[in-house]
């Protein structure tokens, strides 16, 4: 049931040029920073005589591309989740699916997942796009890997989190300016605590937790926060769908 | 174990203090259409949210098959087709899309999708609306979409709320057909106010006021009260109304504007002849006759109405015992 729900979702992403126009855009932007990395590769390389100087260059492009997508996507997602749970508010259509024999678990699961198979487009695309460097380069394909996982982990607990700003509000548009400003200062959050980097706080930021993957490393930590994020928004929106049920 | 496919205990909700429903308690049966009559702000809608179980009731249960809908919501929901007052449509994908999504959600399987999605269609008149997106249809279409996707999964319970606002007359006259046709073999609720339409498609009325219920029962019970004891008589040389109660059997006399008289007559008697006779001696030139019947509306009002006049006693009463 989870499956069917994400189908529709996807399908209504695909229904509306919002999401084609969204897709293209950003592979756009990845594709011109994916080959400003090349040409920028073979102009530092040239330069940096040591070899102590030199990295490879999946991870130099890699880098370059990965490290721009995990800041592009915190517009991207607020402007593709607002819509999720506030626009169906605003359209009285959510009788349609507390009506139908699923739960509200697996409507919110599946609205979710639509969300995240839609980006994990994205996320694969980029990986594609870097394993053609093999055509001319031997490349670390662990190294993608690592990146690839990291970016979808952390899309996706954008999502959760944008999922559940949908769900308190029916305006769409105050969905994606509040995700925004949530996701931005757990993105940034770091920043703040630079100084002091065994602070509570500053482990709670997105981007501390997407460094490992970056360097190409998989932190079961890392996963575990990832995926304690998502389940803890989930849940809240879970719940507050319930109350609707329940104070209507 | 009974055959009631519907079965609502003192269903209870309260908003804020307010008793929106209050204590509505009613069962259906197979193969019977219930209709729910009432004013604006009854609680017609908030009772078939928590029978689809989209409103928790702060009271109360509700069994769909003998299922809870509280207990068991997913087996219980799985019966059930709603189509709220609102229609839940995606405006951005085709009809044949949206009725895909609901076969899926509703648990149709998957090599019988095609074949319900298609049957929906027949059923309710949208064969050669497949392709067309639903936001582009006429409010009478989307009205059939949202009714097709209530039926489309074949629920033993079809609840329908206001099914037939924004139709042209042709197309109420099919959709009323389409209910009665459904009721053949399925259970289903609709509310609305209009009147006529309860006479026409359902067996089984309910009206309900301010949250309660203040009539229950099957429809010939409803159209008895209506019709009355009087007759409308119109004539061109109207005489007193003495001479008119000297027919036997008439009680009372009304003379209306335009030559027209409206007759009370006592219990049994059947007067009907007696005024003809009467007529053709007297020369009143009689040109019609009928029974004048209390219109629904009428029987409805009194219903709604009696209720108010007794709270109000009961109101004026208790004040009398404080003071």
């Amino acid at each position: 049931m989870i499956i069917n729900v994400a189908r529709k979702e996807l399908k209504s992403m695909f229904a509306s040029p919002m999401g084609w126009v969204i897709l293209s855009l950003l592979m756009f932007a990845f594709g011109t920073q994916y080959l400003n990395g090349v040409n920028d590769y073979f102009a530092v390389m040239s330069g940096a005589m040591r070899p102590a100087e030199r990295t490879g260059v999946t991870q130099f492009v890699g880098q370059n591309v990965y490290g721009f997508a995990s800041f592009i996507v915190l517009f991207a997602v607020p402007l593709l989740s607002m819509r999720l749970i506030s626009e169906e508010r605003r359209n009285q259509t959510l009788p349609f699916l507390f009506s139908a024999p699923i739960s509200l678990t697996e409507i919110v699961v599946g609205k979710f997942l639509g969300l995240v198979a839609f980006l994990g487009i994205l996320v694969l695309f980029i990986a594609i796009m870097l394993s053609t460097l093999n055509i001319w380069a031997d490349i670390d394909f662990g190294f993608i890997v690592a990146n690839s996982i990291g970016l979808l982990l952390m899309v996706a607990s954008f999502s959760a989190l944008g999922v559940y700003f949908s769900s308190l509000t029916q305006q769409p548009v105050v969905a994606a300016i509040l995700t925004f400003v949530a996701l931005f200062a757990l993105m940034f959050l770091d920043r703040f605590f630079a100084g002091d980097p065994s602070n509570t706080l500053a482990n709670l930021s997105l981007t501390h937790h997407f460094q490992s993957f970056s360097g190409g490393l998989i932190d079961t930590g890392d996963i575990t926060y990832f995926v304690l994020f998502i389940v803890t928004f989930l849940t809240l929106t879970v719940r507050r769908l319930d109350a609707d049920r329940l104070r209507g | 174990m009974n055959n009631f496919t519907v079965e609502a205990t003192e269903l209870t909700r309260i908003y804020g203090g307010r008793e929106a429903v209050s204590n509505v308690s009613f069962n259906l049966s197979k193969g019977e259409v219930l209709g729910f009559l009432g004013p604006n702000g009854a609680g017609k809608s908030t009772t078939m949210k928590m029978l689809t179980g989209n409103l928790a009731p702060s009271n109360g249960s509700v069994k769909i098959c003998g299922i809870d809908m509280i207990e068991n919501p997913k087996e219980a929901k799985a019966l059930i087709g709603y189509l709220p007052e609102m229609r839940p449509l995606y405006k951005e994908l085709t009809v044949d899309e949206y009725l895909t999504v609901a076969a899926r959600l509703h648990r149709v399987s998957s090599g019988h999708i095609k074949k319900a999605v298609e049957l929906a269609k027949e059923r309710c008149g949208l064969g050669h609306m497949s392709k067309r997106l639903i936001e582009n249809l006429s409010n009478g279409y989307q009205q059939r979409v949202g009714i097709a996707q209530a039926l489309i999964h074949k629920p033993m319970v079809v609840i329908l709320d206001e099914p037939t606002v924004g139709l042209d007359p042709i197309q109420i006259r099919d959709i009323r057909a389409l209910i009665r046709e459904v009721g053949g073999d399925h259970s289903v609720i609709i509310s609305t106010h209009i009147l006529p339409e309860v006479e026409m498609v359902c067996d089984h009325v309910q009206i309900i006021d301010k949250g309660k219920l203040v009539f229950n029962g099957s429809i010939d019970v409803l159209k008895r009260q209506r019709v009355g004891n009087k007759l409308l008589i119109g004539l061109n040389n109207t005489p007193n109304a003495d001479e008119l109660l000297k027919i036997s059997g008439i009680t009372d006399v009304e003379i209306l504007p335009a030559g027209f008289v409206r007759l009370t007559f006592a219990g049994d008697a059947a007067p009907a002849e007696a005024i003809v006779l009467a007529s053709v001696k007297n020369k009143w030139g009689l040109h019609q006759i009928a029974p004048d019947q209390t219109s629904l509306e009428d029987v409805f009002v009194q219903l709604t109405y009696q209720e108010q006049a007794v709270s109000q006693e009961q109101a004026i009463n208790q004040e009398q015992a404080v003071s």
